[in-house]
């Protein structure tokens, strides 16, 4: 049985862990909620950008459209983005999105394709590079930015269009959380490149009108699939973020918590141990007396 | 007039302006056009510059900084790359934002700066337009 002050020890360092997780949790809620008002105020642009986006794909097809529309015409090498959070101490946050990559990976492997990684964020890099750190071409490194918006999106579109300018992939696939609740994120496939109308959209009736294009076709194209690419990527990092706070806030939560039930499980064993060891004491006086 | 135009304007951050309006005047690459309700479907690029919201005799000016314009039979959706009412805009801070970033612009010593410095002065610079008029 160990001694008093031992149990003292325990008692006070597990308090100390417990005001942290409080802390943590705290302002975990503060961040979540300007995260998630910034990750809902800009699911309307990622919604009617698509929109658009499908309307043109539909006008525009054959051999005119653009690359990034049209594709390399193969899918031998596949790019996978996988954003991730910088810090930890955020549950299964990571290793949701991590899995459903490395599911990802298994598949397009054993379908005999080359895989790629670009990793945004350290977390998941560290995890994806136990068994995958060969594929990892590029790491965009997030931490530097205090506040997720314009500047980090272009940052992750240019390295995703510089290597396929390069020609060193064929396909383009954004893995993310999708901020649903604090307490629920879903992990999400989204294909970049090449573009695609999402599911379940589709091009307005134009009631036998004819679509007009200014200046033409072709160079509206050009300038709004990049946007297009901006777009997506902003979003699926403001979905990322918010569900990190969200996902941070519930693992702090069950910390503090954790942390209460084990104060109020020492606090009980030390109590009888104090009340063990006055007994103890008690018989030695009294049968100490006894025997004068 | 009875009908209205159903119009969006949304950018990357937010959405600034979802409901029913009278007419949209939109800065095109090609020259500013109108949108009536029942316009004609198009598809434009814009270029920097302020788009005017007319809705029931009063008129709201934003100022666009590139993006799309798209009508379609159900209204007019404009993307922005960026997006900032002319109302919330102090002309006075724009000139001395203009300043700083032409400082910027010749105290530039990298290509990448110059750039960044350029593109910052050209923002201003069409802000500073959209005021004027």
């Amino acid at each position: 049985m160990p001694s008093l002050k031992e149990f003292r020890n325990r008692i006070a360092s597990v308090k100390s862990t417990q005001k942290i997780t409080k802390a943590m949790q705290m302002v975990a809620a503060a961040k979540l909620k300007r995260a998630q008002s910034q990750a809902e105020a800009a699911r309307p642009y990622a919604e009617r950008m698509s929109r658009v986006i499908a309307n043109l794909a539909a006008a525009v097809q054959g051999d005119d459209a653009p690359a990034l529309l049209r594709g390399a015409g193969k899918d031998q090498v596949h790019l996978l983005v996988v954003m991730t959070s910088e810090r930890g101490l955020c549950g299964g946050f990571n290793t949701q999105i991590v899995r459903a990559a490395r599911e990802r990976i298994d598949e397009l492997l054993s379908a005999g394709k080359t895989v790629k990684i670009l990793a945004v964020g350290k977390k998941g890099r560290d995890q994806l590079r136990r068994l995958h750190g060969d594929k990892i071409v590029t790491f965009i490194d997030l931490s530097g930015f205090r506040n997720i918006g314009a500047d980090a999106s272009n940052l992750v579109r240019s390295a995703v269009l510089d290597l396929y300018e390069q020609g060193e992939f064929d396909v383009a696939t954004l893995f993310f959380s999708r901020f649903q609740s604090v307490i629920s994120q879903t992990p999400t496939a989204l294909q970049l490149i090449p573009a695609r109308a999402p599911e379940g959209v589709t091009p307005p009736d134009l009631k036998g009108a004819i679509y007009e294009y200014e200046p033409n076709e072709a160079e509206i194209l050009e300038a709004l699939l990049p946007q297009y690419l901006n777009g997506q990527i902003l979003q699926a990092l403001l979905e990322n973020q918010a569900g990190f706070y969200g996902a941070q806030m519930s693992a702090m939560d069950n910390a503090t918590r954790n942390a209460g039930d084990l104060i109020r499980k020492l606090t009980l064993r030390y109590n009888r141990q104090r009340q063990a060891n006055i007994t103890k004491e008690l018989i030695e006086i009294i049968s100490g007396a006894e025997a004068l | 007039m009875a009908d209205k135009l159903s119009f969006a304007l949304v950018s990357p951050e937010r959405e600034l302006f979802n409901g029913e309006v009278d007419q949209v005047v939109v800065p095109g690459s090609e020259g500013e056009f109108g949108v009536l309700p029942n316009h004609s479907p198009v598809m434009s690029v814009i270029r920097p510059g302020a788009l005017k919201v007319l809705s029931d005799g009063a008129e709201r000016r934003i100022f666009v900084n590139g993006g799309f314009a798209d009508v379609t039979p159900e209204g007019l959706t404009v993307l922005a790359e960026e997006a900032i009412d002319l109302a919330d805009i102090d002309a006075a801070q724009i000139e001395q934002e203009l300043k700083n970033a032409s400082e910027d612009l010749r105290d530039a010593n990298s290509d990448a700066k110059r750039e960044a410095a350029q593109r910052a002065v050209a923002r201003l610079e069409s802000i500073r337009a959209a005021l004027a008029r």
